[in-house]
């Protein structure tokens, strides 16, 4: 039997570099590696000129001015230099900070520090798919709100919150608007002038790009946005973020922003239709199946489904040849269940029950009919393994068999 | 983290998968956890007069170290004594599983599901019978 490679559908937590951007990075991990701060020699200018034109790719897909844009180290990073860089430069003005509870650990656990250092954070609650309305918004910001920091596309679930609407909201009441866009970059359009989004936080290793490397759109103008930096050593990046550049990762990231905005409408419908094929596949073979998330304002690429009455990380062991991720309680080291699904009012054991597919670029229809084939034997299997399959069964909660509801 | 083999062994071969008629009088049934916390063990013992455990079934809602304990509990409580069952630990099933620190209350889930078990049956039989007591059943 054939040594079989894995199939890889968990593209939300990181992806594999497009070989088009490991071309692109070679001969800055080889001849040209000169430090882009060098102004004084060849080596330095070409690393330069390389680092700029990244910009320019970077700035593109979102609609920025290359100006406009400051690398970091990852979308971790970012987030953290927006948050708190607008805290503390704009202390005097208020404390007053405005996200949601489903946002990623990198908002949460930074509004929580701050929280700790006499900030004042109104969480809100989204809708059952993970939705916050521009209303809330606006009904949450005081004369004390500094920043509103609401992620566009959610990790976990894939729901996508109403950028442009938040924007304008944020906007006429006179309030920078931060955005998580890790997620959604590359994947749906961006433009942070029409919906008026004041800083972003982006990463290359989400869209094919390498790992180490991202940035944070800051705006200049209309209205202009001074962080309060939190790497010093340099002044690099106009005194926002010191410290080296990352070269070959920022070459490599340029790159993937420019091959993934110019593939996005054909691929986006491509990974619609995989993501759809795969939904209705285990729908067809399976009973007691529930997405989370939304049914339509929802990444292209990404499903999280519960399978009541199976636990997400056996059936994970099961399919151990397909890589997904779980919101079970047992795959995290805290064992918590997912704090999103648990956010948008899905019942512990159905959190624990969950999976979520992230398709990417290199996944095949052919994948995906394996994968439904793998997962709809698991749960069966894992079905008749369940003490809870067989209550529901003696009460008549669930069929006798499997079944398409 | 990775699977030690063990787990991975009793995970993909599960043994005594299945249920025993909860209703008959020899036969006791601990059912331990909760959906809420991802873990639920249903775990039955059938009793012989002798006080001899002749079979013992499982089925488990929970992740693969769970479902790898309470099918290892089951294949150890096989023809022991209901009293050699009592002994029974979590840490021979987490030893036996090499489960990590963060998998070990899987094995304390199945000891409970074990203890659970021979209360009820007990409960059913009067008080247990040691091999001295041997003799026909209630």
């Amino acid at each position: 039997m054939a040594l079989k490679r894995h199939i890889y559908l968990d593209n939300n937590a990181t992806t594999r570099i497009d070989p088009r951007v490991l071309e692109a990075m070679m001969p800055y991990l080889t001849e040209r590696y000169g430090n882009a701060a060098s102004k004084n020699h060849s080596f330095g200018y070409e690393a330069e000129a390389a680092v700029e034109a990244a910009r320019e790719q970077v700035a593109e897909i979102i609609g920025a001015a290359p100006k406009d844009i400051v690398w970091t180290s990852g979308a971790t990073e970012s987030d953290n230099l927006a948050i708190k860089g607008v805290a503390e430069m704009y202390r005097e003005k208020g404390n007053h900070i405005v996200t949601c509870k489903t946002e990623h650990k990198a908002v949460i656990d930074t509004c929580k520090y701050l929280e700790t250092k006499g900030c004042e954070v109104a969480w809100l609650d989204p809708d059952r798919y993970g939705r916050v309305s521009a209303e809330q918004v606006a009904e949450a910001i005081t004369d004390k709100t500094i920043l509103v920091t609401l992620m566009a596309a959610n990790n976990e679930i894939g729901t996508l919150h109403p950028i442009a609407e938040i924007g304008r909201a944020t906007r006429a009441a006179g309030v920078f608007f931060h955005t998580d866009a890790t997620q959604a970059v590359g994947k749906i359009p961006i433009d942070v002038e029409a919906s008026c989004v004041d800083l972003l936080s982006m990463s290359a290793h989400k869209i094919y790009g390498p790992k180490g490397v991202g940035a944070l759109y800051v705006r200049r103008r209309g209205p202009r946005v001074r962080l309060s930096c939190r790497m010093h050593g340099g002044g690099h990046e106009h005194g926002m973020r010191s410290g080296t550049l990352n070269v070959p990762g920022i070459v490599g990231f340029g790159a993937a922003c420019e091959i993934a905005a110019a593939e996005m409408p054909r691929e986006s419908e491509r990974l619609t239709a995989l993501r759809d094929m795969l939904h209705r596949g285990l729908m067809e073979r399976l009973s007691h199946v529930t997405l989370n998330g939304h049914p339509t304002e929802r990444l292209p690429n990404t499903l999280n489904l519960s399978f009541e009455y199976v636990e997400g990380e056996s059936l994970m062991m099961k399919v151990s040849d397909v890589a997904v991720s779980s919101g079970s309680a047992c795959t995290s080291a805290s064992l918590e269940p997912s704090f999103v699904l648990k956010a948008i009012g899905v019942p512990d054991a159905l959190a624990h029950s969950s999976i979520r597919f992230s398709l990417g670029r290199f996944n095949t229809a052919d994948e995906i009919e394996y994968a439904i084939e793998r997962f709809a034997k698991a749960v069966n299997e894992l079905r008749d393994l369940s003490p809870l399959y067989e209550l529901a069964q003696e009460s008549g909660e669930a069929g006798a068999g499997s079944g398409g509801k | 983290m990775k699977y030690g083999e063990r787990v991975i062994d009793h995970f993909t071969n599960p043994r005594n998968v299945g249920s025993l008629d909860r209703n008959l009088p020899n036969v006791g049934t601990g059912v331990v956890g909760a959906p809420e916390c991802g873990d639920v063990m249903k775990l039955q013992i059938e009793v012989a007069d002798d006080g001899r455990i002749v079979d013992a079934k499982f089925k488990t809602f929970g992740c693969g170290s769970a479902i790898a304990a309470s099918s290892l509990a089951t294949e150890w409580l096989k023809g022991r004594t209901v009293d050699e069952a009592a002994d029974l630990r979590n840490t021979d099933i987490a030893e036996e599983l090499s489960l990590p620190p963060v998998k070990i209350h899987c094995s304390v889930l199945a000891e409970d599901a074990v203890k659970a078990a021979i209360e009820d049956w007990k409960r059913k039989n009067g008080r247990a019978k040691t091999d001295q007591e041997a003799g026909p059943g209630r």
